[in-house]
């Protein structure tokens, strides 16, 4: 753990101390949070000295945004928050306009607006390896050409622990601290730094529908129930989270951190199962993350 | 009970939090075997989601190469291009963990890009798997990414020889593979080769000793890789910290922010900061959120030190006692990563640790073939060609020879306008100490100020009659060392003779205290770390041995200005010798007392039919 935790505050730095303009994602989940505490930790007693963005696309959970508000007042971090204009007069939302439209112009092309009206050239992101196939060849520092784009060809051989941070111009760079944790490696930091999370990824009774085979929670009143279709309570939990009616719960007891990580271990899905953007065929993250999905 | 439960994980999570993690990396040539063994590896250590299995039971009937079986090389080969071709292009990092370890697997191809690939994989790495294909046996291959291994400074390997199934689980075979890898293997610097025979499509010997395999009795390869003991780098451990940071949020704290590349720190510990070599004591020392008491190897920290020194990104904070060197010259191994070969003489950016500096390969002294270990002469290195270069720096790096210490002997190379990575260096040693500034650090030395004009002081002590054009040659050379940038003093006897030396006058004995003051002088300034250019007559051998003795070796350079003297005479630019033969004049060289000529001077200007330009150019020369 320790290893682990050096490692990335070495990123961290490194990025920090070469960058003209960083900014940190900050998705408000158990990545994120995990990232976020080690920022602090890396410039402790000082706040980190760059500000998180959250890309919102207003239809995440409302204790999401409650976490959010907490950890900003906590850590002394300054927050962006970027909505997608064109998308919001349009009301763009998972359930009109599908799940891949709705991300597409929420999330992705939102985070490419707010990457250049901030002229931001060094973006932390909390993606890990583990995560999914095409993730396992990402680099740590991860460079974009113009316009965001990924090319898988023009990226740079990384050796030791020595990052080349140069950016050329019109570019920018992602760069990923927790790469080589796994998602074990999260919840048992989490524990033992006792670092809050959002509660959802606790176990509790939660109104939820069954929606493509999967169990939904109903946030808010723009679940679009069909005649005679009911929500009912279930004691859920998520692995994972995102836009409420794109993360699929799973039905868990595990209503203490113990018991997530107890549960975790036994796990027989792997994370992005909740994840529904990353099911529909083969590759599908590797084609998102080309097209400047983070 | 639940209770108990909680605590049950709590002390498993910390058990979790002190488990050691194993980076590896694997090498095998195209269809070794070597994404079905990791695949395996993954697999048997239950990291395999069910979502994932059933991702690969499709994928297995899509893409598999397997028939019904699930094709295990499924579950680790990533981009979706390489994927529908077949082969996998890059470098993939794989986890998993055991109840003993987590292991960070670098997945390399054995093709094409294969030594950028396979050295990146390798710069992280403990330990390398060596997969051998048991009908094949030791193939140039694997003899090539041993090499690589060897040069990339792992001194662990595993020699895995798979598809033990295809030749019988034939005890034979495996030994007499075995035998020919360790008659190659002698002169690479291996510590510890562990022998497997496996089938990695069967499962016999990844995980569990297979039943096929019964007249073999060593580790299976999971179990080797759970309990094999790390060899860390030779013995020393003294503290040293490359400063990634300063951490300056207000007037009242400055902390050096980094993480320990070897040894280890406590507050009170005597530091220099290199390389100025200014002494100080820590003062803290900042883990995360708390001042603690010690901090390791590996750990990132931030420190904070009694007295203001200076010290910013890219300098090292090393132990009082025992530091790093310092130079801007060095021989190193380099492999070229870029397309566009690597030219001598072109200037790239060099980063070692977090010091990024203007470099210059001044020569290739040889490239090294990874197939054979041969030894070639080359001009310019290709892509994924190794070689042993010299390099030059235009500042002094602190560093460690890669062999004591990786973080501080390995660097990277940067194109300066591209910004790709090209190149990737192990440094063996220096060439030439920029200066051994850090042992007297406490006392400023001559090197010490040398070091920081960027300089060699020198004396160069110009020598010849009245109107030889010393003093011409002398202004032209100052002008041209000041326009390099060097730091320089003229004395002459206009500035002497008005000030310093106004009681003396022209007496034997007054000439030769004459010398002797301006020889003192130029002493002090050399030492000063100034270039001083003297330009006096100074006709006695004696007085010039004198000078010349004040001197290190090299330091002092005399320089006959040999003009004759019926041409000094002709010029007489100040109507001297004109006085001299009238009488008006005593002692006057030439005239009444003797030039004598100097037996060996480093430099010999007849300046008859030259010009004093000509004469400040050879003298520039000579300096280099
Ligand atoms: N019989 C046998 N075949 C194997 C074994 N290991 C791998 N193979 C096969 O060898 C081929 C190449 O394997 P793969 O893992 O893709 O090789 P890579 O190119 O080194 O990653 C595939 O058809 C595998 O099924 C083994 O232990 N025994």
């Amino acid at each position: 753990m320790k290893e682990l935790e050096s490692a990335s505050i070495e990123i961290i730095r490194e990025a920090v101390a070469t960058a003209r303009n960083p900014v940190m994602m900050y998705s408000v989940g158990k990545d994120s949070s995990v990232m976020l505490h080690l920022a602090r930790k890396a410039f402790h007693p000082a706040p980190p000295p760059f500000p998180l963005l959250h890309v919102d696309t207003r239809w995440k959970f409302k204790e999401m945004y409650a976490h959010r508000e907490r950890m900003v007042k906590e850590s002394g971090v300054k927050l962006i928050t970027h909505t997608n204009p064109e998308g919001l007069a349009q009301g763009i939302g998972p359930f009109t306009h599908g799940s891949g439209y709705h991300t597409d112009v929420m999330k992705t092309q939102a985070l490419k607006q707010a990457l250049d009206l901030h002229q931001f050239d060094l973006v932390f992101g909390g993606a890990r390896r583990d995560e999914e196939k095409s993730r396992a060849k990402e680099r740590i520092f991860s460079f974009r050409s113009e316009g965001h784009r990924w090319d898988p060809k023009a990226q740079r051989p990384e050796l030791w622990n020595l990052y080349n941070t140069r950016i050329q111009k019109g570019g920018s760079i992602r760069v990923f601290p927790i790469s080589d944790w796994t998602e074990q490696d999260i919840w048992n930091y989490i524990l033992q730094e006792r670092i809050p999370i959002v509660p959802l990824y606790l176990a509790a009774e939660r109104l939820v529908v069954k929606f493509n085979g999967q169990w939904i929670m109903v946030d808010d009143d723009r679940y679009p129930f069909k005649d005679g279709e009911q929500a009912v309570m279930k004691k859920v939990r998520f692995r994972t989270l995102g836009c409420w009616p794109l993360t699929a719960a799973v039905e868990s007891e595990a209503d203490t951190l113990e018991a997530v990580i107890a549960e975790t271990l036994n796990a027989r899905g792997s994370e992005r199962e909740g994840r529904m953007i990353d099911t529909d065929e083969p590759g599908s993250m590797e084609k998102k993350k080309q097209e400047g999905y983070f | 009970m639940e209770q108990q439960h909680a605590r049950d994980v709590l002390s498993f999570v910390e058990d979790q939090g002190r488990k050691e993690t194993l980076r590896f990396i694997t090498c095998g040539s195209v269809d070794d075997g070597k994404s079905t063994l990791i695949g395996r590896l993954l697999y048997e250590s239950k990291n395999i989601f069910d979502d994932q299995l059933q991702a690969l039971e499709s994928d297995s009937k899509r893409y598999g190469t397997q028939g019904e079986k699930m094709d295990m090389a499924l579950l680790v080969d990533g981009l979706q291009a390489e994927r529908e071709q077949g082969i996998t292009i890059d470098v993939a990092y794989r986890f998993f963990s055991t109840d003993k370890r987590r292991f960070i697997v670098a997945d390399t191809p054995g093709h094409e890009q294969y030594t950028r690939n396979m050295a990146t994989g390798a710069s992280t790495a403990h330990v390398a798997v060596i997969l051998v294909d048991a009908r094949k046996g030791v193939l140039v291959q694997t003899r090539r990414h041993s090499r690589i291994v060897s040069l990339m400074g792992i001194r662990q390997v595993v020699l895995a020889v798979n598809k033990m199934d295809l030749v019988g689980f034939d005890r034979k075979v495996f030994e007499d593979i075995v035998a020919d890898y360790r008659a190659f293997a002698a002169d690479l610097g291996f510590e510890e080769i562990q022998a497997i025979p496996l089938s990695g499509l069967d499962g016999d010997n990844v995980v569990v000793r297979g039943a096929n395999l019964s007249w073999y009795d060593g580790p299976s390869l999971m179990h080797h890789l759970e309990t094999v003991e790390v060899i860390g780098a030779a013995g020393r451990s003294a503290f040293r910290m490359p400063v990634q940071l300063v951490n300056r949020p207000d007037l009242d704290f400055r902390g050096f922010c980094g993480r320990v590349a070897e040894g280890s720190v406590r507050p009170g510990d005597g530091v220099r900061v290199l390389p100025s070599g200014v002494r100080t004591t820590v003062k803290a020392v900042i883990d995360g959120f708390d001042e603690v008491d010690v901090a390791h190897t590996g750990t990132s920290i931030t420190i904070t030190l009694n007295d203001e020194v200076d010290a910013s990104r890219g300098d090292v904070i090393v132990a009082a006692e025992d530091p790093a060197e310092v130079a801007d010259q060095f021989e190193a191994r380099l492999l070229w990563m870029a397309e566009h070969a690597m030219a001598p003489g072109r200037q790239y950016l060099m980063k070692l640790g977090c010091k990024e500096v203007t470099a210059t390969i001044t020569g290739i002294k040889y490239r090294q073939d990874v197939n054979t270990g041969g030894h070639m002469a080359a001009k310019t290195l290709e892509l994924n060609e190794i070689a042993t270069v010299d390099i030059s720096t235009s500042a002094p790096l602190v560093f460690e020879p890669y062999a004591t210490n990786k973080v501080l002997g390995s660097f990277i190379l940067i194109d300066k306008l591209t910004f790709e990575t090209v190149g990737a260096g192990m440094i063996d040693f220096a060439l030439r100490r920029a200066s051994n500034i850090h042992w007297q650090a406490l006392e400023v030395d001559r090197s010490a100020r040398a070091a920081l004009k960027h300089q060699e002081p020198r004396c160069i002590w110009l020598t010849g009659l009245s109107g030889s054009g010393k003093s011409t040659i002398a202004d032209l050379l100052e002008k041209r060392l000041h326009a390099q940038g060097r730091h320089t003093y003229l004395l002459d006897g206009d500035n002497v003779r008005h000030g310093l030396n106004r009681d003396l006058g022209f007496t034997e004995a007054d000439r030769v205290e004459n010398i002797r003051r301006v020889a003192e002088v130029s002493r002090l300034m050399v030492d000063a770390g100034l270039i001083v250019i003297v330009s006096f007559i100074s006709p006695f051998r004696s007085e010039r041995r004198m000078a010349r003795d004040l001197f290190a070796a090299g330091e002092f350079m005399e320089v006959f200005v040999d003009t004759p003297l019926e041409e000094c005479e002709r010029r007489d630019v100040k109507g001297l010798y004109a006085k001299a033969r009238r009488g008006e004049l005593k002692n006057f060289t030439g005239i009444d007392s003797d030039y004598e000529v100097p037996e060996a001077p480093e430099v010999h200007l007849r300046t008859s039919g030259t010009t004093a330009e000509a004469c400040a150019e050879r003298l520039l020369k000579e300096l280099g």
